[in-house]
């Protein structure tokens, strides 16, 4: 058969004038860029996506679906910035939910503003994120903070530690131990301000690298130090000094900010070295934060086989809030997307979720307190992870393992 | 109290190594080839134990089974990455070397990631042989450390007999001293390149399962290791197995005091230092041939 330049042109111009049918039900791209080959990290576009699915089920937003577009940065910020890139420039999303690495959401954070693209982390906890925001708003607006800053996360673990340590532990003095990251740097200084107020006496202040592999010499000096509690701000690092700390039997109890800790595999990957072990949480699987926290925990489950980590939770809080701003603003223009985002009032799975006005020190961050978010500290006893603070939703009491000798 | 607990500390990371860095100087020294997946090997025997062990088997079956996958590696990295350089008349033999570095990297990257992808990158660590703690003249010891000090030691022993006591060791010494000289005798070099990459998986897988167990490790320690190994090798000299036991020991050692007496997060920096001024003063390493 013969084809005819003719026909060519008419069929090249009738594909050109075609009336853009599809483009009413085209979707609505929200980017995920995390680091997926760490459980923490591969709870971010899980979670995501789960929330996409029922936000689909529920009949989209305006009419159009949403569509998650994940990215894996390799828990690199250059591979990180290039997934933005391509995220606001090819792949036309219309917002972002990025990484649960401080480091990696500071360098987005001014391309979020360069390419006007709308942007919530649902993990990283430095200061500096939503400093930015209050500095510099104009440019910076398109950055919210989905997760608590560390000064934030801090206060909670004092607030706890008033009941858990100073009350029933009759704990005085204690050891900050944290990983030198940009996550620790408020987090710690607020440790140190907290926790004298809190009536507990801090004897020392350790960094420790991020590589650190034999953490012997860092317990044997603590233990020399003979303070009655190990106050921790360690996530990279977490298995390691808590398998250590269980081996060489420490006999000084773990309480604090353990990220690794948040993830159900925990138990598993330290053979269950993380027996006793405290650390802080905004929701967990035992406690109903709202009523959205463990009906989301359970689905979650059923659907990857782990209990979700902490980013996991924020995340598909997140994928809501965007849907939300997008449903209120009427499209997808990012201005209109930061206004309507600003006035979010929504109760996901951590709490009731208010994001702080502009002319606030947290910008962008959310309102921890009651009737707000105000964090959980959660214990590891014989394979499950069990809320001990606050009272009134605790599921059970603080227990340790026989090595640890509590203060008389 | 601090000089004894160094001591003991000391003594259980250096042997341990100890163990990691002998196989790869045995590679070197008996096939010129420097395995640049030793690291990622290693946390492959490190991971499979866990692994398995995790599944209720035991510490012991899934020690079992670490070293088995990582013997599995080694025969496959011998094969199919090695071997087919060594023969291939595509690759001028000057460049050899250079192909082989190259390969072994790349495939040390490929089995890194694979981990990752599969068992993700948080840190594992196996389940100890032995669980509880002795005190040695005050000094609180896990006794799965005295375990990792004891077993590698049993096992370079071993070693030891193979390589001076047995005909087949004594072909491996031949070789690595005058590989022509040995063909010349009869013996089949290929043979003995197997043998080799055997007694590597067998060793380095060893030492990845008591790693697991002794500090716990995550695909990202695959660069850490090879390159630990690396400075210990280079540092006793190439290819020289006793110059690596005691360069093991001086890093082990400076490591621990430097963690100790100095800083914890510096404990590799002195060890760097000296590997440079190693280099300077004395390339062919403490106890170097080539």
């Amino acid at each position: 058969m013969r084809i005819s330049p003719g026909t060519i042109v008419l069929g090249v111009l009738g594909l050109a004038l075609a009336p853009p049918a599809a483009l009413a039900a085209e979707p609505i791209k929200i980017g995920v860029i995390a680091e997926t080959s760490a459980i923490s990290g591969v709870g971010i576009p899980n979670a995501a996506k789960m929330a996409a699915e029922e936000i689909n089920a529920a009949g989209g937003v305006n009419g159009r679906m949403i569509e998650i577009v994940d990215y894996d940065d390799h828990n690199s910020a250059v591979d990180a910035v290039r997934a933005f890139q391509r995220a606001a420039q090819q792949d036309k999303v219309s917002a972002v939910i990025a990484s649960y690495i401080s480091e990696v959401v500071l360098a987005l954070e001014p391309w979020a503003g360069r390419l006007k693209m709308p942007m919530i982390t649902p993990g990283a906890a430095s200061n500096e994120i939503t400093r930015r925001v209050h500095d510099d708003y104009d440019h910076l607006k398109y950055v919210f903070h989905g997760y608590l800053a560390s000064t934030q996360i801090a206060d909670v673990v004092c607030e706890a530690g008033k009941t858990l340590m100073v009350g029933d532990l009759h704990a005085k003095t204690a050891v900050v131990m944290s990983e030198d990251a940009a996550w620790t740097i408020p987090l710690d200084e607020e440790y140190l301000k907290c926790l004298p107020a809190s009536g507990i006496k801090v004897l020392d202040h350790i960094r420790l690298s991020p590589d650190t592999t034999d953490f012997t010499p860092i317990f044997n000096k603590i233990e020399g130090e003979k303070p009655d509690v190990i106050v921790t701000g360690i996530s990279h690092v977490g298995v390691q000094p808590t398998v250590q700390w269980q081996q060489q039997q420490v006999p000084i109890p773990m309480y604090g900010v353990s990220s690794q800790a948040t993830n159900s595999t925990f138990w598993k990957d330290t053979n269950g070295a993380t027996d006793g072990v405290i650390f802080n949480m905004f929701s967990a699987p035992d406690v109903a934060v709202t009523p959205k926290t463990i009906p989301f925990a359970k689905a979650y489950q059923a659907k990857y086989g782990n209990l979700p980590g902490y980013a996991a939770y924020t995340s598909y809080d997140d994928v809501y809030m965007w849907a939300d701003a997008i449903r209120k603003a009427g499209s997808t223009d990012p201005d209109k997307i930061v206004e309507a985002m600003e006035k979010t009032e929504y109760v996901g799975t951590i709490g009731h979720i208010e994001f702080l006005p502009k002319d606030n020190t947290f910008a962008h961050g959310m309102r921890i307190g009651p009737g707000y978010i105000t964090g959980l500290m959660v214990q590891w006893q014989k394979g499950n992870p069990v809320t001990v603070w606050p009272a009134n939703v605790a599921s059970g009491k603080m227990t340790f393992p026989e090595f640890i000798k509590l203060p008389q | 109290m601090l000089a004894l607990q160094i001591l003991i500390d000391g003594f259980a990371i250096s042997s341990l190594y100890a163990l990691g860095a002998i196989g790869f100087t045995l590679i070197f020294g008996v096939s010129g080839v420097l395995n640049l997946s030793h690291g990622a090997i290693m946390v492959v025997a490190a991971v499979i134990a866990w692994w398995v062990g995790g599944f209720g088997s035991g510490p012991y079956l899934g020690a079992l089974a670490g070293v088995a996958a990582s013997l599995a590696c080694a025969f496959f990295t011998y094969r199919v990455i090695v071997r087919p350089i060594q023969n291939s008349r595509a690759i001028p033999r000057e460049e050899k070397e250079i192909f082989v570095l190259t390969a072994t990297l790349l495939w040390g990257i490929m089995l890194q990631e694979a981990i990752a992808y599969f068992f993700t990158n948080n840190p594992k660590t196996v389940r100890p042989l032995v669980e509880g703690v002795v005190m040695i003249l005050g000094v609180r010891t896990p006794l799965n450390e005295i375990l990792t000090a004891v077993l590698s030691w049993l096992v370079i022993g071993l070693l030891y007999l193979l390589v001076n006591r047995t005909r087949t060791g004594k072909s491996l010494l031949a070789a690595s001293m005058n590989p022509r000289g040995l063909t010349l005798l009869g013996f089949e070099l290929s043979s003995i390149y197997v043998l080799v990459w055997a007694i590597y998986g067998v060793l380095a897988g060893i030492a990845g399962v008591l790693l697991g167990a002794f500090l716990g490790v995550s695909s990202d320690n695959a660069g850490v290791l090879t390159a630990s190994a690396f400075s210990i090798v280079v540092l006793g000299g190439l290819g020289s197995v006793s110059g690596s036991l005691i360069a093991a020991y001086v890093v082990g050692y400076l490591e621990t005091m430097t963690a100790y007496l100095v800083n914890p997060s510096i404990r590799t920096v002195p060890v760097l230092l000296l590997l440079v001024a190693v280099v300077y003063v004395r390339p062919q390493g403490l106890l170097g041939r080539r």
